[in-house]
């Protein structure tokens, strides 16, 4: 029964239609498009190609080269480097970091969605909802002064744990939307049955609706995660000790320290992006829908 | 299964059980709620209250005084305002002059079903994936001019002071967010472009419409509410930029690239002002709010209108 349960939902980008001639938007020669998309090519990876060559040149070529062709003796050294310079240690932190605010912020958004959709004309869960939905405006850059604030004021200033909970308050309003969407694509009779079959609405939320949701739940974690691992802000105003830092901040300082040392530079940018990287590799699809997740219609 | 139950007593029974239902889901959503209202909600408050008060942002909360006006007053004197106000606005409005003709073209390049165009979207996306700060930092070695790629090629031309002065500053800027951004835009037009009917470009093609006419009289009117979300994203989000341009300019040269959030932090977290630093957030939710409507506004009131009329 469970099997032929539709999973899609109006959030995520149209799979790639089965009968390419159907939806045949170019059959016919499209020169703006096709110029537009291959000088945009360049643009877009030329920095990234000349990201990877100059990370792998050594610091005393690196000023007598021509810095797009790649070096003759490729070096590991830049990369030995940026480790040295402590960056295992910053690593560590934007993993806990990220870890622990996408999981709770994940399965706290998957609860209230569950509630919100099962409870449907509920007016303390509609308020709920509403609520969410409002604090899809609020920017985090307009509000860091309180957050600031309220952290001072936990005794958490210079924490890991001050960037892990205001990454989950404003990682909720857009998973819960997303999550909610598709929950409510679950068809009513399945939960009717459950409920018939004398399961609490806990026990249907865990053995029904979450692993019918985990599309989804895969799309709002790798769109909080990159999120989370890319921010900059929080640790900014958050943290002040060298040891405390992630990975982008860490980067910043890095470079403001070493700024003639350009291919260590490089080096470091490369390291930082690299899970993300992997991931995008072994998960481009769902990386690719997760980040237009509650923008495509 | 429900059918046995008598239509009469079945609507007082289906209340009773989904109130009973509400009760016990009520408390799933506490755990989101609470911390959406600690970190979120409570801030925003917080940040009015904060913009009327006097705090220097290194002594505890009691050394925090009302002082009514004062901030309003001297940030709304400050011809720095003005200032931040036409950085923030020139960002907006070059940078959505920029990114939204090239999103299209991107998009509708890559809308097309050729397997090549498949493999070219895993390089258009890399983008998306850096964080501001990376880009930044990538683009400040790169376009160093002692150290970048205008030295290392011998080129005049690329060896400027990109970011030492003002007009090069913005254009730069302007050019790192496209960078970072159209693909992310793309994509959008990317999926719109695909759900346009087929049947209404064989009926231009019967026609005899040239290729240039079907994109002007098909595509482009039936991307209109996606140009629209677009957009709206594009400027409500070029108002928060930030880790991009401080770690990019630093607001630099002199204050060329000073926007509101840069001002916002500048005056807050360096000159220990987060009296007037609240009254520029203010100012910065009122701003996005205010464009999100105007925007809305100018995409028609009835957003879910069928463009699909005559198919």
């Amino acid at each position: 029964m469970a099997t032929t349960v539709p999973t899609r939902t109006p959030s995520r980008p149209v799979p790639p239609d089965p009968l390419p001639r159907v939806r045949g938007v170019t059959r016919r020669r499209n020169w703006f498009g096709g110029l537009a998309g291959w000088a945009w090519l360049v643009v877009i990876a030329l920095p990234l190609y000349w990201i990877v060559i100059t990370s792998f040149t050594s610091q005393d070529t690196y000023f007598d080269h021509n810095p797009l062709v790649p070096t003759t003796h490729p070096t590991l050294e830049n990369y030995q480097f940026v480790l040295d310079a402590g960056f295992v240690r910053y690593f560590v932190n934007s993993v806990i970091v990220t870890v622990g605010a996408v999981v709770p912020a994940v399965l706290m958004s998957f609860m209230a969605a569950f509630a919100i959709v099962r409870g449907g004309g509920g007016r303390f869960l509609t308020a709920v909802n509403g609520l969410f939905l409002m604090g899809l405006a609020i920017p985090l850059q307009a509000v860091v002064i309180p957050i600031y604030l309220i952290i001072i004021e936990m005794h958490l200033y210079d924490s890991l744990t001050a960037m892990i909970l205001p990454s989950i308050a404003f990682a909720l309003p857009l998973s819960v939307l997303v999550l909610s969407n598709f929950i409510r694509d679950v068809p009513r009779e399945l939960f009717e049955s459950m409920r018939l079959d004398g399961c609490s609405e806990w026990g249907t939320m865990w053995r029904l609706a979450f692993p019918l949701t985990r599309p989804a739940l895969v799309t709002v974690t790798i769109y909080n995660g990159l999120t989370i691992w890319n921010n900059f802000l929080l640790p900014l105003i958050l943290t002040q000790s060298t040891e405390r830092r992630t990975l982008p901040l860490a980067l910043w300082s890095f470079q403001g320290q070493y700024s003639v040392n350009v291919p260590a530079i490089m080096a470091a940018v490369l390291l930082t992006t690299l899970p993300i990287l992997l991931l995008y590799v072994v998960g481009r699809r769902q990386l690719v829908s997760g980040l237009t997740a509650g923008f495509g219609k | 299964m429900s059918t046995v139950i008598p239509p009469a007593t079945r609507g007082r029974r289906e209340r009773g059980v989904t109130s009973a239902r509400n009760a016990s889901l009520a408390w799933l959503v506490l755990p989101a709620l609470a911390f959406f209202v600690a970190f979120a909600l409570v801030p925003l408050l917080a940040v009015v209250v904060l913009s009327f008060c006097r705090w220097n942002g290194i002594s505890d909360i009691s050394s925090i005084s009302w002082v009514g006006l004062d901030s309003w007053h001297s940030v709304l004197t400050d011809p720095a305002l003005p200032h931040a106000i036409g950085v923030t606005l020139l960002i907006m409005a070059l940078s959505w002059a920029f990114q939204t003709p090239a999103s299209i073209l991107v998009g509708v390049f890559i809308a097309g079903r050729q397997r090549y165009r498949a493999l070219l979207s895993v390089i258009y996306f890399i983008p998306l994936l850096l964080s501001s700060a990376a880009i930044a930092i990538t683009y400040k070695a790169l376009l160093d001019p002692n150290f970048g790629i205008g030295p290392g090629l011998h080129s005049d031309l690329l060896t400027q002071n990109w970011l030492g002065e003002d007009n090069l500053a913005v254009g730069v800027l302007v050019f790192v967010v496209s960078w970072q951004f159209v693909p992310f835009h793309s994509l959008i037009y990317q999926g719109a472009i695909r759900q346009i009917p087929a049947s209404m470009y064989e009926a231009a093609e019967i026609d005899g419409a040239g290729r240039l006419r079907t994109f002007f009289s098909i595509t482009l009117p039936q991307l209109k509410y996606t140009v629209i979300t677009s957009s709206t994203l594009m400027v409500v989000g070029s108002l928060t930029f930030f880790d991009i341009i401080w770690v990019l300019t630093e607001g630099g040269p002199a204050d060329a690239t000073r926007s509101l959030a840069l001002d916002m932090y500048i005056r807050g977290f360096r000159a220990n002002l987060m009296g007037p630093a609240s009254a520029i957030a203010v100012l910065l939710v009122l701003v996005g709010l205010g464009l999100a409507l105007l925007l809305r506004r100018l995409g028609g009131t009835d957003a879910t209108a069928s463009q699909m009329e005559g198919v």
